[in-house]
C-alpha cells in the first residue's frame, strides 16, 4: 500500500516539475522569445531540418541579440502532422511564452493554426506554406507571410512560355492536391491568356515515385511538359522522364520545387535543361545571395535552398520589425504591425515587401538547370520584378474567380 | 487476488482525484494535454475491448475514429449542422463502418486478422486522402467550432472542455466495465481463451466476435468526435496507418485486457511524446528503445509491472 | 495498344519488387508466425547501405550483396536475440515496432532525410525503343533478375534437403524437432533469408525508387497485402499476389487516380471475405 502512494507521489512531482512553465521568476524583460515549428522526424525530416537550419544560421550570424535583448529560440517537431503541430504551437504559445512564430512545411497546419494564433495574438511567419488562399480568402490576422504564394511563381512563367519560348500546346502534370493545383493551375491561366493552350492534365497521388502509369498517358501532341513535384518524387519524375523517352520530344517545365537545391544535388544529366520558375535560386547572382549560400553551406554542410532562404529572411524580417518597435515585442499589435509594414532589402532573395493581404511582392526569376563548374544548379535567366500573387490582373476581379482547383482552370475544349 | 483488487482501486481513486482536482490548478498547456490523454484513453480502451478481451489484435482502429471525426467536420463546417446532428451523425457512421468492416473480418483471428483490419483502416485513409470534394484532401478540414451545448457556459474555455472530455471518459469507462463484466462479454473472454470450446458449448461464436467488434468501432468513434472539436480540425492523418499503430501500441504498453492499462497507456504515449520532443529531436529513437525495453522488462505492460511493483511491497 | 503494354510491363516491373519484399515477409510469417513490423525497415536500409558501399566501391554487385547481408545479419540477430523468445504476437509488434523507430531515426542520423539517387549500372541504363514503345531497360532488367530469384527460392524449397527441412518446420514444428531438424538454426536463417530479400529489393528497387525516409512505412502494407492476398507461407502467392497488387496498384494509378489507394485495397478486402487465408494459403 505505501508503494503504491509513493508511487503516485512521484508521478504528480514529475508531472509538477514538468508544468512549471519556464521563466515565471525572471523580473523584467527576458529574451525575445522564437518559436520554430517544422517537420523534424518523419518523410519531411529533412526539409524541416534545413528550414531551422536557415533560421539559427541567420540567427547566429545576429549574435542572438536585438535592440538590447537576448534572442531565445525554440524549435518543436511537427512531425508533419497538422494535430501534432497544433499541441506543439500550444506549448510554445502557453507554456514557454514565444513572441512570435515561424516555420510550418504542411499547407494543412498553415490552415489549421489560424484560428489559434488569431484568438492568442500571436504573430506567426509563414516562411514555407504557401497555399494561395492563407493570403486571400481565408487571410488570418496574425499570419504575416514572408515566404510566397503557390500560384505567384506559375503566373509569369505562362507568358514566358507562351511569349519567350514560343510553346503552344503543353501538358500538365503534378501532386494532386492543393499545392499542386494551385501552381499548375497558375501556370495555365497565363499561358493560356497568352495564346497557349494547356491540352492535358494529369494528375498523381502526393508522394508517388513509380510515374511509369503517368508518363505512358501523356500526350504526345505536345510542345513542352509542365510538373510540379518536390521531394524524393522530383528526382524519380526527372529521371523517369528521360528513361521513358520524353525528354528528348518535349522540353520539360516545371515549378521550382521539381528542382528545388534540395533534390539537385542529387539529379544528374537527365535534368539539364529544364526550366522552371521560382521566386529563389540558389544560384542567384547577387551579393547577399552569395553570401548566404556560402555561410549556409558551412553552417549545414549542404547546398542553401529556398527552405533555408525562407526561414533566414524571415528571422531577418523579425528582427528588423524588432528594431523598428525598439525590442517591444510584447506589444503583439505593434509588433504585428511593424512585420506587416516592414520592407526588405538585402534578404537573399532580393527586396520585398508585403500587399495589402499580407502576401510578398517580390521578384519571381525563371532558372534553367545548367552545370556549372562540375555541379548542376538554377540558373537564372530571366527575373519578373515586383510580382504580386495577383499577377497584373484587377485584385477584386481575381477573388471573384475561384480558387485553382483540379478542375480549374478547365481544360479548353 | 485481494492484493490486485486493492491495487487497482486506490489507483483508480488516486487517479480520480489527480483528473478532477488537480486540473484547474495546471497551467492551460499542461490542461490541453490531459485532454488529449483522456480523448486516446478512450480510444485505447475501445481498442482493448477488441485487443484485450477478444483477443484480436487489429491494426486499423484509427478508421472509426477518423470517420466520426470528418463527419462531424464536414457536417459543422459545410453545412452548419448542430451539435446533436454533428454527434449523432458521427457516432452512427462510426458503427455503420464498424458493422460493415465486422462483416469482413469477424472469421479472422491472429496475423489475418491483423492484416485485414490493416487494409481496412488504410481505405478509410485512402478515402480521406483522396476524396477531396468531400474531405478537402491533403487539406484537411479546419474550422469546427466548438459545440454550443445550449448552456451558459462556453466549451471554448479549455477547463470546461476538459471536465466534458473527463466526464464523457468516465461514461465510457463505466460502459465498458459494464460490458466486459456482463454475460456476453465473459463469453467474447471464453472466445479469447478457446474459440473451439465455446463452440462446442454451443454459443454462436461468429455472432459474439462480429458484435465485439462493433462495439469496439462505435467506442473508437466517440474518441474521434471529441478529436475534431478538440482541435477544431481534422486531416487525413488521423486516420493514417501510424495513429492506427500508436493506439496499438498504448494498449500494448499499458497492459491488454485491463482496460484502465490501456488508458494510462495512452496517458504514458501522450505524455512522453510531447516531453521527450522538447528536448531532442531524436526523440523516436528514445520511444523506440522505450518499446523494446517494455518487452523485455514488461511484458504485461504498466498495469503488470504496477502489480508486481504492489506485490512486491506488501511481501516486506 | 502500346499504352497498354507500356502499363503492364510497369505494373509487373512493380510487381518484381513487391515479390522481392513479400516472399521474405511470407516466409517470416509462414514459418516463425512472427508479425514483423521492421520488415519495410530492412527494405529502406537496404537501399541506404547499398548505395553507401556503391559510392565508396562503384560496384553494383557489391553493393546488393553487401546491402543483403549486412540486413540478413540484423534480422538474425533480432531474431535469436530477442524476437524468438515471445511466441505471443503482441511482443513481436511493440518489439519490431520499437526497431523500426530506432532504425528509422539512426537512417536520418546517418544519411540525413534527402531523398538519394542511385544510378543504374551503365550498361543497364537507357531505354529500349520497340516501335512507338519507350521503355526502361533497368525496369526489365528487375523483371528478369526478379523471375531469377523466385525460381531460385522455388527451387530451393523444393529440391533441396534444406527446402525439405524448412517444410517441415513450417508445417509441424514439433515433429521436425523430433526427426532431428536444427528447427532453430532453420529459423533463424528463415528470417535471414527474409532479411536478406526485403534489403536485396530496396537496392534493386533504388534505381527507380530512390532511397528516402518514409520508404519503409510506405511499402510495407503493400507488401502485407500481397502476403495476405497470395497467401502466407506461400511463395506461388506471394509471386501471384504481387502481380495482382503491382498491376492493379498501376492500373488503378493510369485510369482512376483519384482512387488509387481505394482500387488496391478494397480489391483485398473482398479477396479476403471470399477467402481468408488468401489465395495459395494454408489453413
Amino acid at each position: 500500500m505505501k508503494k503504491v502512494f509513493l508511487f503516485c507521489a512521484i508521478v504528480v512531482l514529475v508531472i509538477g516539475i514538468a508544468a512549471m512553465p519556464a521563466s515565471s521568476l525572471a523580473k523584467g524583460k527576458g529574451p525575445i522569445k522564437i518559436g520554430f515549428i517544422g517537420p523534424m522526424t518523419g518523410h519531411a525530416a529533412q526539409t524541416g531540418r534545413d528550414m531551422f537550419s536557415g533560421l539559427q544560421l541567420f540567427l547566429i550570424e545576429q549574435g542572438w541579440q536585438v535592440a538590447g535583448r537576448k534572442i531565445k529560440l525554440i524549435s518543436e517537431d511537427t512531425e508533419a502532422k497538422p494535430a501534432v503541430a497544433l499541441t506543439k504551437v500550444r506549448k510554445l504559445v502557453e507554456k514557454d511564452g514565444v513572441h512570435v512564430l515561424i516555420g510550418g512545411l504542411m499547407a494543412s497546419t498553415g490552415y489549421a493554426l489560424m484560428p489559434y494564433v488569431d484568438a492568442k495574438k500571436i504573430p506567426a511567419m509563414y516562411v514555407i506554406m504557401a497555399s494561395d488562399d492563407l493570403t486571400q480568402r481565408k487571410r488570418g490576422k496574425y499570419m504575416v507571410r514572408t515566404g510566397w504564394s503557390s500560384s505567384q511563381p506559375s503566373h509569369p512563367f505562362g507568358v514566358y512560355a507562351a511569349k519567350e519560348l514560343g510553346l503552344r500546346k503543353v501538358v500538365t502534370i503534378g501532386y494532386d492536391y492543393a499545392f499542386g493545383w494551385e501552381v499548375v493551375g497558375g501556370f495555365q491561366r497565363t499561358f493560356e491568356d497568352a495564346g497557349g493552350r494547356i491540352i492535358q492534365k494529369l494528375w498523381t497521388p502526393v508522394g508517388t515515385m513509380d510515374y511509369g502509369p503517368f508518363l505512358g498517358r501523356i500526350s504526345k501532341d505536345a510542345d513542352a511538359v509542365f510538373a510540379l513535384f518536390f521531394g524524393g518524387g522530383a528526382l524519380q519524375f526527372v529521371k523517369q522522364y528521360k528513361d521513358y523517352g520524353l525528354k528528348d520530344k518535349m522540353t520539360l517545365l516545371g515549378g521550382g520545387t521539381t528542382t528545388d537545391e534540395s533534390v539537385l544535388p542529387s539529379m544528374g544529366d537527365e535534368a539539364v535543361g529544364t526550366i522552371t520558375t521560382l521566386h529563389y535560386s540558389g544560384a542567384l547572382d547577387t551579393p547577399e545571395n552569395k553570401k548566404f549560400t556560402k555561410a549556409f553551406k558551412e553552417f549545414a554542410g549542404k547546398a542553401a535552398s529556398y527552405y533555408g532562404e525562407g526561414p533566414y529572411t524571415g528571422g531577418k524580417w523579425i528582427i528588423e520589425a524588432a528594431k523598428k518597435i525598439k525590442g517591444d515585442v510584447e506589444d503583439s499589435e505593434k509588433f504585428l504591425n511593424a512585420l506587416k509594414t516592414l520592407k526588405l532589402t538585402g534578404a537573399p532573395r532580393g527586396p520585398y515587401e508585403l500587399d495589402k493581404f499580407g502576401n510578398p511582392v517580390q521578384n519571381i526569376y525563371i532558372r534553367k538547370v545548367e552545370r556549372v563548374g562540375g555541379e548542376l544548379q538554377n540558373t537564372v535567366i530571366k527575373t519578373y520584378p515586383k510580382v504580386s500573387q495577383f499577377w497584373t490582373y484587377d485584385v477584386d476581379w481575381y477573388l471573384k474567380q475561384p480558387l485553382y482547383a483540379r478542375d480549374y482552370p478547365p481544360l479548353k475544349k | 487476488m485481494i492484493t490486485e483488487f486493492r491495487v487497482k482501486i486506490s489507483g483508480i481513486i488516486a487517479a480520480f482525484i489527480l483528473l478532477v482536482i488537480l486540473p484547474p490548478t495546471l497551467p492551460s498547456y499542461w490542461l490541453t494535454i490531459l485532454t488529449q490523454m483522456l480523448i486516446f484513453g478512450i480510444m485505447a480502451m475501445s481498442l482493448d475491448v477488441l485487443m484485450g478481451y477478444m483477443g484480436r489484435p487489429s491494426f486499423g482502429h484509427a478508421a472509426f475514429f477518423g470517420v466520426s471525426a470528418y463527419a462531424i467536420a464536414i457536417l459543422s463546417t459545410r453545412y452548419q449542422v448542430g451539435f446533436l446532428g454533428c454527434v449523432a451523425t458521427g457516432f452512427l457512421l462510426a458503427t455503420a463502418i464498424a458493422a460493415l468492416y465486422g462483416l469482413l473480418v469477424a472469421h479472422a483471428a491472429g496475423v489475418y486478422f491483423l492484416m485485414i483490419t490493416l487494409a481496412l483502416g488504410m481505405v478509410i485513409w485512402g478515402l480521406a486522402f483522396r476524396w477531396v470534394t468531400m474531405t478537402g484532401g491533403d487539406n484537411g478540414i479546419a474550422g469546427i467550432p466548438r459545440p454550443d451545448l445550449g448552456i451558459p457556459i462556453s466549451l471554448d474555455d479549455p477547463i470546461v472542455f476538459y471536465y466534458v472530455v473527463l466526464i464523457v471518459f468516465v461514461i465510457v469507462l463505466f460502459l465498458l466495465f459494464i460490458f466486459i463484466h456482463s454475460p456476453f462479454g465473459q463469453s467474447l473472454m471464453g472466445i479469447r481463451e478457446s474459440e473451439s470450446r465455446m463452440r462446442i458449448l454451443g454459443y454462436n461464436t461468429w455472432l459474439h466476435k462480429y458484435l465485439g467488434y462493433v462495439v469496439a468501432g462505435a467506442f473508437s468513434g466517440i474518441s474521434g468526435i471529441l478529436w475534431a472539436y478538440y482541435n477544431g480540425f481534422v486531416s487525413p492523418m488521423d486516420a493514417e496507418l501510424t495513429a492506427s499503430f500508436e493506439v496499438f501500441l498504448m494498449v500494448i504498453l499499458g497492459g491488454p485486457g485491463t482496460l484502465i492499462g490501456p488508458a494510462l497507456g495512452a496517458g504514458i504515449i501522450v505524455f512522453l511524446k510531447n516531453f521527450i520532443s522538447a528536448y531532442t529531436h531524436r526523440w523516436l529513437l528514445i520511444i523506440g528503445a522505450i518499446y523494446i525495453l517494455t518487452i523485455l522488462y514488461a511484458p504485461g505492460g504498466v498495469m503488470e509491472l504496477g502489480i508486481r511493483f504492489a506485490k512486491g511491497g506488501d511481501k516486506e | 495498344m502500346e499504352f497498354l503494354i507500356v502499363q503492364t510491363l510497369s505494373g509487373i516491373s512493380f510487381a518484381a519488387i513487391l515479390f522481392l519484399l513479400a516472399s521474405g515477409l511470407s516466409l517470416i510469417f509462414g514459418v516463425m508466425n512472427i508479425v514483423n513490423i521492421a520488415h519495410g525497415s530492412y527494405y529502406m536500409l537496404g537501399g541506404y547501405i547499398g548505395i553507401s558501399i556503391f559510392w565508396k566501391t562503384g560496384s553494383f554487385v557489391l553493393a546488393i550483396l553487401g546491402a543483403g547481408l549486412s540486413i540478413a545479419i540484423v534480422g538474425i540477430g533480432m531474431q535469436r536475440f530477442l524476437l524468438r523468445r515471445y511466441f505471443e504476437h503482441y511482443p513481436q509488434v511493440l518489439m519490431t515496432m520499437g526497431f523500426a523507430l530506432i532504425f528509422r531515426d539512426l537512417a536520418l542520423l546517418i544519411w540525413g532525410g534527402d531523398p538519394l539517387s542511385f544510378p543504374a549500372p551503365a550498361f543497364l541504363q537507357g531505354s529500349i525503343h520497340m516501335g512507338e514503345i519507350v521503355f526502361p531497360v533497368y525496369r526489365l532488367f528487375v523483371i528478369a533478375l526478379s523471375t531469377a530469384v523466385a525460381i531460385g527460392l522455388w527451387v530451393f524449397n523444393e529440391k533441396t534437403s534444406f527446402g525439405a527441412s524448412l517444410r517441415a518446420t513450417v508445417d509441424d514444428n514439433e515433429m521436425a524437432r523430433g526427426v532431428g531438424i536444427n528447427v532453430p538454426l532453420v529459423s533463424a536463417l528463415m528470417f535471414g533469408l527474409g532479411a536478406f530479400l526485403a534489403a536485396f529489393g530496396g537496392v534493386v528497387a533504388a534505381p527507380f525508387f530512390g532511397v528516402y525516409a518514409g520508404a519503409d512505412f510506405e511499402i510495407l502494407p503493400l507488401a502485407f497485402v500481397v502476403v495476405i492476398v497470395g497467401g502466407m507461407g506461400s511463395l506461388k502467392g506471394a509471386a501471384v499476389g504481387s502481380i495482382l497488387v503491382g498491376l492493379v496498384d498501376n492500373f488503378g494509378k493510369a485510369l482512376v487516380p483519384d482512387l488509387s489507394y481505394f482500387t488496391l485495397f478494397l480489391p483485398m478486402a473482398i479477396v479476403l471475405a471470399i477467402k481468408p487465408t488468401g489465395l495459395f494459403g494454408r489453413k
